[in-house]
């Protein structure tokens, strides 16, 4: 799709080509998408390119992130691809904002790689988990739980995250429902079962400055996970809520001023 | 052809609310209903079961695996086949199977399957189920985006194992083995036949003609459902060049025999309702993960049974359950006399091609009494009208190959002092 002044280039990376969405000027900010991808821009991105340069590569089994996920084992085959996605998009040594599973791979490649990455905006990301408040199972829904699950104006988000755009013909909406379980599925030869992934034993490498952004009504990863992130890091953090926002905080919340 | 004697060994005494105060069967299950002191009951009843329907006849017994569900009380089908590798003589040992990605390091089931083979004396067949996505990836925590992958692997590696002499090593992408050399090894030569249970999606069925193995359809919907299945099976099967021997198919059928078709109404009508009802009341949350189907499936539409149910399900469960006399107007369960059902297997049989025949005479919480009754009347007066269709035109490549009898060891007899 081309929205209003957005240019989409490719990357190739093992053998795919990756999509890459950039459009603003200023300052660059990498933005890794959460749960689901991106199908389409989105208004919180045009919020982000209001301020800055934003770039935006598809992660492996994304849309736009083609079947690069099947190649990926282990979470270090994940965070190498991460690293070599950030370089290939130009984004090496750039401020990076993580949504989601986005911020556990941008979480992640900081811990790994101190030079990759040069600040931090984590919103709502997966990699902790604590038993006396577990992180939701995303995969394990009725399809008519998916809205309320993620987002507080289910009825919308169900318009227009989880249905295929109108006019499309049965093949092409096979296609679309294809391309959104791929990132559900990518999402789980990541995270599966539980989310967590040692993440915990790295933090403390994250040594450049940390924003993380939590919606208060995130039912997904609870909102308390914010600290617990902070206690474990090494650099300034900081960390902002915002009211009436889900898990889903992209959507539910575009306009809000996280940066 | 074949008759199978199948046991699931469903918990039998879940409580008539069940469906209304609990939201699934399968993995996450009140385990405040499990009580092990009817359960020692309940598996010493099914045990009897099989042994009977093997005394009685029965080409073979089948056994399977489910984890975290009240209608599959076998996590491990190897400790029950390793008792019947004891306590029957003649009948096949039909492992349906063991879930290959669940088995660190799937030399495991190497290994046992070998182990069955040997103290059966070359009895076994071996089954190699993906599993579902209960039992694998939400009881067993497997990866939905690796678990075909892993079972691919997994596969790969046993079947080596099974037919390569030297000890060698295995550098997979999952598994890392340096010395790979099961003892004990199968006695049946390569190998025990294979078969594998699916439910319908393409790649198994390339797969089956591919390796030769015998594709085993096991639905719990009957022959009326089963037909499409099947005919995508043959369908696939001559477009890649293979003959039509029945024996290539298996099928599940579940069947209820009494001397009159009332009778039979009578008999089978509350263990079918327990079943179809309680048994698989499983939280349509678990019935499909997203990576659990692969891409080409979706796009051919061949959505697995649970899948189609759980979409057509407008409330919490995957299964909605239908009436008693729905299951017999469908075919779900085959119930009738015996020259009724044999009638109708008959038919079944010869329009899906299909020459290992799976039966399903305990099912829900029917007793023992009628299980015995049920496998009796369809030993002697069902299976004889059945029992040598197709084998004077095929020939059964997918059987097991055991010792000569006079060659084979009998359990000396215990003597209780």
């Amino acid at each position: 799709m081309s929205a209003p002044g957005v240019k989409e280039t490719t990357v190739k990376l093992g053998g795919e080509k990756i999509r890459v969405w950039e459009k603003g000027a200023g300052e660059t900010l990498g933005v890794l998408a959460g749960l689901g991808g991106l199908c389409d821009w989105t208004p919180f991105l045009d919020e982000l390119a209001n301020r800055r340069r934003v770039v935006v590569p598809s992660l492996p089994g994304y849309p736009g992130g083609g079947q690069l996920h099947r190649q990926l084992d282990t979470l270090a085959d994940w965070v190498i691809c991460t690293l070599d996605l950030l370089e290939a998009a130009g984004l090496d040594g750039a401020e990076l904002l993580g949504h989601s599973i986005g911020g556990t791979l941008a979480a992640e490649a900081a811990a790994f790689s101190r030079a990759s990455v040069k600040k931090l905006v984590l919103v709502a990301p997966f990699g902790l988990f604590d038993e006396s408040e577990p992180v939701a199972d995303p995969w394990a829904r009725r399809a008519n739980e998916i809205p309320a699950l993620f987002s507080t104006k289910p009825a919308e988000f169900a318009k227009e995250r989880l249905t295929p755009p109108a006019g499309l013909s049965p093949d092409a909406a096979t296609e679309w429902a294809i391309v959104q379980n791929r990132a559900t599925e990518a999402a789980a030869r990541l995270l599966w079962p539980i989310g967590e992934l040692g993440l915990a034993k790295r933090l403390h490498r994250i040594t450049c400055p940390v924003k993380l952004v939590w919606g208060t009504e995130d039912r997904i990863v609870p909102p308390s996970y914010a600290k617990k992130f902070a206690s474990g890091l090494a650099g300034p953090t900081e960390i902002q809520v915002v009211p009436g926002a889900g898990h889903a905080l992209d959507f539910d919340a575009p306009r809000a001023a996280i940066l | 052809m074949k008759l199978l004697w199948f046991h699931l060994m469903p918990y039998t005494d879940l409580p008539d609310d069940f469906t209304k105060r609990h939201p699934s069967v399968w993995v996450d299950i009140d385990s405040r209903l499990f009580e092990p002191a009817k359960a020692h009951g309940m598996y010493n009843d099914f045990m009897d079961e099989l042994e009977f329907a093997a005394e009685i006849g029965f080409d073979g017994v089948c056994v399977n695996e489910h984890h975290q569900n009240a209608y599959g009380l076998m996590p491990s089908p190897n400790i029950v086949a390793a008792s019947l590798a004891r306590r029957t003589r003649d009948a096949a040992i039909v492992v349906m199977g063991n879930s290959l990605a669940l088995y660190n390091p799937p030399m495991r089931v190497a290994e046992e399957f070998a182990m069955l083979d040997c103290i059966s004396g070359g009895r076994l067949v071996a089954g190699f189920p993906v599993g579902t996505p209960m039992d694998t990836c939400f009881a067993y925590g497997q990866n939905p985006s690796q678990l075909r992958e892993r079972y691919f692997e997994a596969h790969d590696l046993i079947v080596r194992a099974w037919t390569e002499p030297d000890t060698f090593v295995w550098n997979g992408r999952f598994n890392k083995q340096r010395y790979v050399n099961p003892w004990p090894r199968p006695l049946q030569q390569p190998h025990p036949p294979i078969w594998i249970p699916g439910g319908g999606s393409v790649e198994t069925w390339h797969w089956c003609a591919e390796k030769d193995y015998v594709y085993a359809y096991l639905s719990y919907f009957g022959y009326k459902l089963g037909q499409a299945t099947m005919q995508g099976f043959w369908d696939e099967m001559e477009r890649l060049g293979k003959d039509k021997n029945p024996f290539r198919a298996g099928f599940l059928q579940f069947v209820g025999v009494a001397e009159t078709h009332q009778e039979a109404l009578e008999l089978y009508r509350e263990p079918a309702e327990y079943f179809y009802n309680r048994c698989l009341h499983v939280d349509a949350r678990y019935a499909n993960p997203a990576g659990y189907s692969s891409e080409a499936t979706i796009r051919a539409r061949v959505a697995s049974q649970v899948v189609a149910a759980a979409n057509k399900a407008t409330d919490a469960v995957a299964y909605g359950p239908p009436s008693f006399e729905e299951m017999v107007d469908k075919g779900y369960v085959i119930i009738g006399s015996p020259d009724e059902v044999a009638d109708k297997l008959r038919e079944v049989a010869v329009n899906m091609n299909v020459g290992q025949l799976m039966l399903l005479l305990q099912f829900g919480n029917m007793n023992k009494e009628t299980a015995f009754y049920n496998t009796e009347l369809f030993a002697k007066r069902v299976a004889p009208q059945l029992k040598n269709l197709f084998e004077d035109k095929w020939e059964n490549l997918w059987w097991p190959r055991p010792l000569p009898r006079e060659e084979r060891s009998n359990p000396r007899p215990v003597v209780v002092r």
